[in-house]
């Protein structure tokens, strides 16, 4: 249990850093950090389909990011918004943080497996007969491509859909065919 | 975007191979170790990326262009909802597994029915999605000069 | 109590996706509410001393081994839908940066209350 918190405390502080600091560059770099520290993390929980999605993940975030703010000739900006803005954002988010305390009540302990005190719950079946029933010896890879393979072709498309539109935002037209348009 | 230094390109040119391998190697185990084809899909985009980055973007746009790796990008989807509709023709339901206990025992490499087949096709779509977005992110905006109105507006 | 550090995170991206003036903090507030999100849907799914949900050799020698692994794996269906959604994080952040790059060019800055004043 010690590991979960040291990492957590090693997220929290990249975040602040990466919230506060006015470089951009330091909080593209504290991003890496949280990020890395997330893939340890989802190691520690278990989860080694994760671990090494989100490790790769992250170094093409980071490339994305570094290329949209490096080559710009930047400024430092300061100071926040004015002032009733403020106030009012500063509201939402501790009526936000209110609502979030009360579900706190309501969740398990962190440790104990819900899914093995409600009877028939979906997980059960997975975990005993997904083997039987698939023949693939990752229960995930069996979970997202066999029993849930509709939310695999949802992912799919939400992917093509946003590359397609960044693809076109960032288009230019070439000047040869705005010259005959003339 | 520009190359960078010779040693740079040296070990580059050795490290490609290697992680395009080991991206190949993810994708196809997806049934039996942690992996599958989403962090396969990303390992092969990231091999070119690094390509592109120790060589120059013009050196990559000659091997792999743009219109090229879209339709590499639309092959990957279509044969995705290609194996779902052949599901649907052969056994009756839509993404039915109809190669199951067809061929291959358990926890070997040739088995599970069509999720090798699914694994490969999801990591041909998003290895070339995303390289398709990092080579558009690096054509843009070369030399831009504040005030003044970009072109391919008006 | 890691929910409670968990739910932090999340305020904290919050805060800066709401308050912060420059465009690429806004989008960097965004994607640390998105890992916040995927880490508590994580360990929702925890046993304490389960094993990863893969099926191995050692696990099919006999009926009562196999009872053991069932007994003491990690909850699966969490692991699926967060795989799906830390790619499609990379999609949506593709997006946002190339929106953020055509504002930069129109405009020639990142700051958003500067945007609304250049109007006409």
């Amino acid at each position: 249990m010690a590991e979960f918190y040291i990492l957590l405390l090693f997220i929290i502080i990249a975040a602040i850093i990466a919230v506060e600091t006015n470089d951009l560059l330091s909080s593209v770099i504290c991003v890496g950090a949280i990020g890395f520290g997330g893939s340890l993390m989802f190691l520690f929980l278990r989860a080694p389909d994760i671990a090494i999605t989100q490790i790769v993940v992250e170094v093409l975030g980071l490339i994305i990011l570094i290329r949209a703010t490096i080559a710009r000739d930047l400024t430092f900006i300061t100071g926040d918004r004015e002032f009733f803005g403020l106030v009012v954002s500063i509201v939402i988010i501790f009526v936000i943080f209110l609502a979030g305390i009360r579900v706190f009540e309501t969740l398990p302990d962190f440790g104990t497996a819900i899914f093995a005190r409600v009877p028939d719950a979906a997980s059960q079946t997975y975990i005993s007969e997904g083997l039987k029933k698939t023949g693939a010896a990752n229960i995930v890879a069996s979970v997202i491509l066999d029993f849930r393979a509709y939310d695999t072709l949802g992912e799919a498309t939400v992917l093509f859909t946003s590359i397609v539109g960044a693809t076109v935002i960032l288009r230019r037209k070439p000047k040869k065919l705005l010259e005959e348009l003339d | 975007m520009k190359g960078m230094t010779v040693i740079v390109k040296t070990i580059a040119s050795w490290v490609k191979i290697l992680i395009f391998l080991f991206g190949i190697y993810i994708i196809i185990f997806g049934h039996l170790t942690p992996g599958g084809g989403f962090a396969g899909g990303v390992i092969l985009a990231s091999s070119y990326v690094l390509l592109m980055l120790a060589f120059g973007r013009k050196f990559v746009e000659e091997n792999l262009s743009l219109p090229l790796a879209s339709k590499l990008d639309c092959l990957g989807a279509l044969l995705f909802a290609l194996i779902a509709i052949l599901g649907f023709v052969f056994g009756g339901i839509f993404f039915v597994n109809f190669l199951v206990e067809k061929y291959g025992q358990p926890l070997e490499l040739l088995s599970a029915g069509t999720i090798p087949l699914s694994n490969i096709a999801i990591g041909l779509k998003v290895g070339a999605s995303l390289f398709l977005v990092i080579l558009t992110l690096s054509t843009c905006c070369k030399d831009f000069k504040p005030g003044t109105p970009s072109d391919g507006k008006e | 109590m890691p929910y409670a550090l968990c739910f932090l995170l999340f305020m904290i991206g919050l805060y800066c996706a709401v308050v912060k003036k420059n465009m690429v903090k806004i989008v960097i507030g965004i994607m640390v509410m998105e890992y916040a999100v995927n880490l508590f849907l994580i360990m929702l799914g925890y046993r304490t001393g389960g094993e990863a949900p893969i099926i191995d050799k050692g696990h099919l020698e006999s009926a009562s081994t196999f009872a053991k692994f069932v007994s003491s794996a990690v909850d699966p269906l969490p692991q699926a839908l967060v795989l799906t959604a830390i790619v499609i994080s990379l999609g949506s952040l593709a997006l946002m940066i190339s929106i953020c790059i055509r504002t930069y060019e129109k405009y020639g800055t990142f700051d958003i209350t500067e945007i609304r004043r250049l109007r006409g």
